[in-house]
C-alpha cells in the first residue's frame, strides 16, 4: 500500500514555540493597540510633546505630526492584529477541512502547521506582480486597499473582553455594518478594473449578492438592538447574561430565527460558500480575483478569511452573550479593580477570563461557518436572489415585528424572557445531543469508529 | 472560429462572447467552449475540441497489433481497462481466437474495478464543479485504494496495458482476492454515506434538477451512450443486451433514469445513474472473485508472436465507464492494421451540448458538462 | 422486439432498392454491403423508420482510404436498440473528389462524425449544415488519415521535426569530452613541470 512519511513526531520545542508564538503574537499586538489607543489622543500627545520633547504644544508646528505618527502607529498595530487573526483563522479552517476530508492537512511548518501562513505570505510576497496592460492602472491598484480598509476598520469596534476594546463607540454595531460595506466597493473595483470578462462576471455577481444581502443582515441585526436598547457593542453584551438561557438568541424566539437569517446573510456578504459565486473556482477561475497575483491577491485572501472571524465575532456579540463569563456579574469587575492607580491582579484575571470566553465562543461559531463551507455546494445566482428577496427579507421583517411585540410583552411579564431562554436552550441542547448521536450512529454504520485522538 | 461568432454579436447590447477554456478548472480536460452570453444566460455554447488530438488512429496503422495496446490506454486514461478490452476483443475476432475463461473473469474484474474508479472521478469532479469540495476528496480516497489494488495486479495506476490479444497479462497476486473483498465491504458502506453527504442535499438537487434535460429521442439521435443514455430513460447496456466476455455469468441490474429529482434526463439523473452503477459494479466484482477459483489456470490463448489476421474487418463493443466504446479494426492480411478506429462516448456527448445550451446559465453549463462526464482524450483521440 | 440477422436486413434492402444496394461481402468477418452514393440517404431513412427494422442508433460513421482501389469508403455502422440487430453499410467515394450526401437529417449524431471524416479524410458531405474542421485547426493543410498524407513541415513557424534526442545528447557529451581533453593535457604539463 502507499506509505506516507510524516515528520518525526512533534518535538517538544516545536510545540512550545508554536504555542508561545501563537499566543504571544496576538496578545502583544493587541496590547500595543490598547496602549496606543490611550496614548493617541490629543491630551496625552500634548503632554508627551511638553514633557519629553520639551516644546510648547500649542505653538510648536509639529504637534499635529506627532499626533499623526501616533495614530499611524495605532492603525498599523490594528491592521497587523487583524492580519494575524485572519491568519489564525486560515490555519484553523485548513485543519478542520483537512479532517473533514480525511486528509492530513498542514503538518510541517510549526506544530500542526501553525506557521504555514507565514510561508504562504512570504511566497506571495515574492511572486511576480502582474498588472494586465489593459487594466485600469489606478483602480486595479486601489481595489485591494478598499477591501483591506473595510476589514481593518472593524477591529476597532470589536469587544474582545470586558475592558478590551479599542474604541467603545456608542454606535458600535451601526459603525460595523457601515464599514463592512467598503468591501463591496473594493470587490466591484477589482472586477471592473481588471478588464477581463471573467473578472467582470465575478464583480457583477458579487455586487448583486452583497447589496441584496445587506438588507436581511441589517434588519436581523436590529433584533438584538431592540432587545438591548443600545447600539453600543459593549452595551449589547452587558444587556445579556453569561449563561445560555440569558443569551439573546434564546430569550426571544424571534431572535433565534433572526440569528439564522443573520448567519446566512453574513455568509453571503463575505462571499463564503455556499454563496461563493463571485469567486466560483470551477466556473470563473477566480472570478473578480482572476487577474490579481502576488501580494494583491494575498490581501483579498486575507480579508476573506478575516471576515470569517469578524462574522463570528459579531454573531457572538449580538446573540451569544459576548465575553460574559458564567458566574461573574458586572459589579464584580468593579469590585476586583481595587482602589490603586493600577488595577489589582484579580481584575486582570477577570479580563483574561472574559477574553478567553469570547475567543472560545467565536471559535465555535467559526467552526459552524467552516463546517457549512466544506459541506454544501454552491447556490446559483438566481436561486441566491430568490432566497434573499423571497425568504430572508420577509423573514427578517417578521422577526423584527415579533421582537417589537415581544419586548412589550417582556416589559409587562419579565418572566417570559427567562421562560423562553430556558425552554429554547434546553431544546437546543437536546437537538445537539441527538445530532451527535445520529452522527455517531452514521459513522458506525459506515464501519468506522469515532476517534478524536488523531487531532 | 471566433470570427464565425463575432460577426453576429451586436456590440451595443450586453452580449459577451467568452472563451470557456481551454485551460479551465472545470472542463474535464483541454476543451474550449465559445459561449455567447447575454448577462448570465447563455445563448449558445459551441464546443471547440481538438486540443488533445494525438492522431492515435494513425498510429494504429504504423505499430503492429500487439504494439497498439498501450496506445489504447491513452484513448481514455480515466477508464483505460475498457479501451484495452475493446481493442483486444476486436483483434481476437479477426484472429478467430477464443479467450480462456479465467482471462475473461480477470477482464471483468479489472474492468469493473476500473469502472468504479472512473465513476468516482466523474461523480467527484461533478460535485466539485457544483461547489462541494469534500465529496470529491472522499471519492478520491476510495479511488486511491482501488489504484493500489490495480497496481498490485498489473503494475500501473493509470495506463494499465493489462489486457492482451488473447487474454490478460498477469494473474491474481497472492492474497489479492481477500483484500479486494474486504475493500468492497468497506466500499459498499461508503456509498450510502456519500449519498447522505451530497446526493440528497437540497442545494445540490436544486442545482441539477430539471437542468439541461435531454429527452429520449435526443439522446438516441445524438448518439449518447452509457450513463448519459440511461439517464434519459433508454434501457440499454451492452453488457446485458449484447453480452461479451464473462458478463453472462453475473447477475446485475442496470439503473436507468427515473427523474428522481425533477425530469427524466436531467443532470441529476445522469449523476445518480453513475452512483447506482458503482454499487452494481461492486456486486459484479464480488461475484467474479467468488467464482474465479472454479476457472482453469490459463490466462492467455495461443496467439502467434507475429499477429497477422486474415484480411477483413470487425466492430467490437464494450460498455465502458463513459458508455459504449466500439473499435472498428480493418485488416489487410499484413501484420499492421489497415485502419483502427475507436468510437468513444465523449465525442458524441460533446455534440449534444450546442443544441441544448441555449437558455442555460453559465453555472448550468458547468453542471451539464460535468454530468455528461466527458474526458478530453476520448473526444480528440 | 424481433432480432433479424444481417442477411435478412440485406434481403429487405435489396427488395426495396434493387441494385442500389450491393451484395453482402462474404466471407469477411463482419459482413457489409456497398450502397450507391446517390441513394444512401434514402436507404438510411428507410432503415431508420421502417417498423421492424428501426435502426435508430448510428453507432459509427467513419472512412477508410484505399489508394490502390482509388476510393475512400465511408462506413456506416447502424444498430437498433429496440430489436438489437445491426448492419454495416459502405459508400464508395471517388478518391480524387470525394463527395457524399449527408445523413445528418436522419441521425443528428452524423453531424460531428461527418465533420471528423471531412477533417481527417477530406470527404465533402453535401447538405451538411456546418462542415468545418473539428480536430485540427481551421487553417490546417491536408487530410492526415489519408495514406498519402505528407506533413507540411511545421505549423505557423512551429517545426514538427527535431533531431533524435539521443543524437543531440551524444553531441553534447562529445563536446564536453573534447573540452576536458583540452584542459587535461594543459593541466598535465604544469603538473609535469612542477
Amino acid at each position: 500500500m502507499a506509505t506516507v512519511t510524516l515528520p518525526k513526531g512533534n518535538p517538544r520545542t516545536k510545540l512550545i514555540i508554536t504555542i508561545a508564538v501563537g499566543l504571544a503574537l496576538p496578545v502583544i499586538l493587541f496590547g500595543a493597540v490598547l496602549v496606543l489607543t490611550t496614548i493617541a489622543k490629543p491630551a496625552p500627545v500634548q503632554a508627551f510633546v511638553q514633557t519629553v520633547l520639551g516644546k510648547d504644544p500649542a505653538t510648536w508646528p509639529f504637534t499635529g505630526l506627532v499626533y499623526a505618527v501616533a495614530a499611524a502607529l495605532l492603525s498599523f498595530m490594528i491592521l497587523n492584529f487583524g492580519a494575524v487573526i485572519a491568519a489564525t483563522t486560515i490555519w484553523w479552517e485548513m485543519r478542520v477541512s483537512s479532517r473533514m476530508q480525511s486528509r492530513i492537512g498542514y503538518n510541517r511548518v510549526g506544530a500542526g502547521g501553525f506557521f504555514q501562513w507565514i510561508a504562504d505570505a512570504v511566497k506571495l510576497l515574492l511572486k511576480e506582480d502582474l498588472i494586465p496592460a489593459d487594466a485600469d492602472q489606478l483602480m486595479f491598484r486601489a481595489a485591494p486597499y478598499f477591501v483591506f480598509a473595510g476589514f481593518g476598520l472593524i477591529f476597532v469596534a470589536l469587544p474582545f473582553g470586558e475592558g478590551v476594546i479599542a474604541a467603545d463607540l456608542n454606535v458600535g454595531i451601526f459603525y460595523v455594518v457601515a464599514v463592512t460595506a467598503l468591501v463591496v466597493v473594493g470587490i466591484l473595483l477589482a472586477g471592473w478594473s481588471s478588464n477581463s470578462k471573467w473578472a467582470l462576471f465575478g464583480g457583477m455577481r458579487s455586487a448583486a449578492q452583497v447589496i441584496s444581502y445587506e438588507i436581511p443582515a441589517g434588519i436581523s441585526v436590529m433584533v438584538p438592538i431592540l432587545m438591548a436598547g443600545t447600539l453600543s457593542m459593549q452595551g449589547i453584551i452587558r444587556a445579556q447574561g453569561a449563561w445560555p438561557w440569558q443569551w439573546f438568541v434564546f430569550t426571544n424566539p424571534a431572535a433565534l430565527v433572526a440569528f439564522v437569517i443573520f448567519f446566512v446573510s453574513q455568509l453571503a456578504e463575505s462571499n463564503r460558500p455556499p454563496f461563493d459565486l463571485p469567486e466560483a473556482e470551477s466556473e470563473l477561475v477566480a472570478g473578480y480575483l482572476s487577474e490579481y497575483s502576488a501580494f494583491r491577491y494575498a490581501i483579498f485572501f486575507l480579508v476573506e478569511f478575516g471576515n470569517v472571524w469578524i462574522m463570528s465575532a459579531i454573531a457572538v456579540t449580538l446573540f451569544f452573550g459576548g465575553w460574559q463569563v458564567p458566574g461573574v456579574t458586572a459589579d464584580m469587575y468593579e469590585a476586583a479593580r481595587g482602589a490603586g492607580a493600577l488595577p489589582a491582579p484579580a481584575w486582570w484575571g477577570l479580563q483574561v477570563a472574559s477574553m478567553v470566553v469570547f475567543a472560545v465562543k467565536t471559535m465555535l461559531v467559526m467552526n459552524l461557518v467552516i463546517w457549512v463551507r466544506w459541506t454544501f455546494p454552491r447556490i446559483r445566482v438566481d436561486q441566491m436572489m430568490n432566497l434573499c428577496w423571497k425568504y430572508l427579507v420577509p423573514g427578517a421583517f417578521v422577526t423584527f415585528v415579533t421582537t417589537l411585540l415581544w419586548q412589550i410583552l417582556v416589559a409587562s411579564v419579565p418572566v417570559a424572557a427567562t421562560a423562553s431562554g430556558v425552554a429554547l436552550s434546553v431544546l437546543t441542547l437536546v437537538a445537539l445531543v441527538q445530532m451527535l448521536r445520529h452522527a455517531r450512529q452514521a459513522v458506525e454504520a459506515g464501519g468506522d469508529r469515532v476517534d478524536l485522538s488523531n487531532w | 472560429m471566433e470570427k464565425l461568432i463575432l460577426r453576429r454579436v451586436d456590440r451595443n447590447s450586453e452580449e459577451m462572447v467568452l472563451n470557456f477554456g481551454p485551460q479551465h478548472p472545470s472542463t474535464h480536460g483541454v476543451i474550449n467552449f465559445i459561449v455567447e452570453t447575454d448577462g448570465e444566460v447563455m445563448k449558445r455554447a459551441i464546443p471547440d475540441v481538438g486540443y488533445l488530438h494525438r492522431s492515435i488512429e494513425k498510429i494504429g496503422e504504423v505499430v503492429g497489433y500487439p504494439g497498439f495496446m498501450p496506445f489504447t490506454d491513452r484513448i481514455d486514461y480515466v477508464a483505460a481497462m475498457f479501451a484495452n478490452e475493446g481493442y483486444a476483443i476486436a483483434v481476437e475476432k479477426l484472429l478467430k481466437v477464443e479467450v480462456p475463461p479465467r482471462a475473461q473473469w480477470l477482464r471483468a474484474i479489472s474492468c469493473e474495478l476500473c469502472r468504479i474508479a472512473s465513476h468516482l472521478v466523474g461523480v467527484g469532479t461533478m460535485t466539485m464543479d457544483i461547489g462541494a469540495f469534500t465529496p470529491m476528496v472522499h471519492g478520491l480516497r476510495e479511488r486511491e485504494e482501488i489504484n493500489d489494488y490495480i497496481e498490485a495486479l498489473c503494475g500501473a495506476r493509470l495506463t494499465y496495458n493489462y489486457h492482451r490479444i488473447g487474454g490478460v497479462a498477469f494473474d491474481l497476486p497472492e492474497g489479492w482476492r481477500d483484500k479486494v473483498l474486504a475493500f468492497l465491504d468497506r466500499f459498499d458502506k461508503f456509498l450510502p454515506e456519500f449519498d447522505r453527504l451530497i446526493t440528497f442535499n437540497e442545494i445540490y438537487k436544486r442545482r441539477l434538477a430539471s437542468v439541461a434535460v435531454i429527452s429520449r429521442e435526443q439522446a438516441i439521435g445524438y448518439g449518447l451512450v452509457g450513463p448519459n443514455l440511461r439517464g434519459s430513460g433508454v434501457d440499454w447496456d451492452v453488457r446485458r443486451d449484447l453480452p461479451y466476455g464473462a458478463y453472462p455469468h453475473f447477475k446485475f441490474e442496470v439503473p436507468i433514469g427515473k427523474g428522481w429529482a425533477g425530469t427524466v434526463g436531467d443532470c441529476f439523473d445522469r449523476y445518480y445513474v453513475r452512483c447506482l452503477e458503482m454499487a452494481e459494479s461492486s456486486k459484479i466484482v464480488r461475484q467474479a472473485l467468488e467464482t474465479i477459483a472454479q476457472q482453469p489456470e490459463e490466462i492467455m490463448a495461443k496467439v502467434p508472436r507475429n499477429v497477422k489476421p486474415e484480411a477483413g474487418e470487425t466492430l467490437s463493443r464494450v460498455e465502458s465507464a463513459r458508455g459504449e466504446m466500439a473499435y472498428y479494426v480493418v485488416s489487410d492480411g499484413t501484420n499492421k492494421a489497415y485502419r483502427v478506429r475507436a468510437r468513444t462516448g465523449s465525442f458524441t456527448a460533446m455534440s449534444v451540448i450546442e443544441d441544448i445550451s441555449s437558455g442555460l446559465m453559465v453555472a448550468d453549463l458547468v453542471a451539464l458538462i460535468s454530468s455528461l462526464d466527458v474526458v478530453a482524450p476520448e473526444i480528440d483521440r | 422486439m424481433k432480432t433479424r440477422s444481417t442477411h435478412e436486413i440485406h434481403a429487405l434492402l435489396v427488395d426495396r432498392f434493387g441494385d442500389a444496394v450491393g451484395p453482402l461481402s462474404e466471407p469477411k468477418i463482419d459482413p457489409f454491403c456497398v450502397v450507391k452514393r446517390e441513394r444512401i440517404v434514402e436507404v438510411c431513412r428507410f432503415l431508420e423508420t421502417e417498423p421492424g427494422l428501426e435502426l435508430d442508433f448510428l453507432e459509427d460513421l467513419t472512412a477508410i482510404d484505399w489508394p490502390k482501389r482509388n476510393v475512400i469508403e465511408v462506413v456506416y455502422h447502424l444498430l437498433s436498440y429496440t430489436h438489437r440487430h445491426s448492419i454495416v453499410l459502405k459508400v464508395e467515394a471517388d478518391r480524387a473528389n470525394p463527395v457524399v450526401p449527408t445523413v445528418e437529417g436522419v441521425w443528428k449524431t452524423a453531424n460531428w462524425f461527418e465533420r471528423e471524416v471531412y477533417d481527417l479524410f477530406g470527404v465533402t458531405f453535401e447538405g451538411h449544415p456546418d462542415l468545418r474542421r473539428i480536430m485540427l485547426p481551421d487553417d490546417w493543410i491536408g487530410h492526415p488519415l489519408r495514406k498519402d498524407y505528407q506533413e507540411a513541415g511545421g505549423y505557423h513557424g512551429l517545426s514538427n521535426v527535431r533531431e533524435n534526442p539521443l543524437v543531440e545528447l551524444k553531441r553534447l557529451d562529445d563536446a564536453k569530452k573534447a573540452e576536458a581533453a583540452k584542459a587535461a593535457p594543459a593541466a598535465a604539463e604544469p603538473a609535469a613541470k612542477a
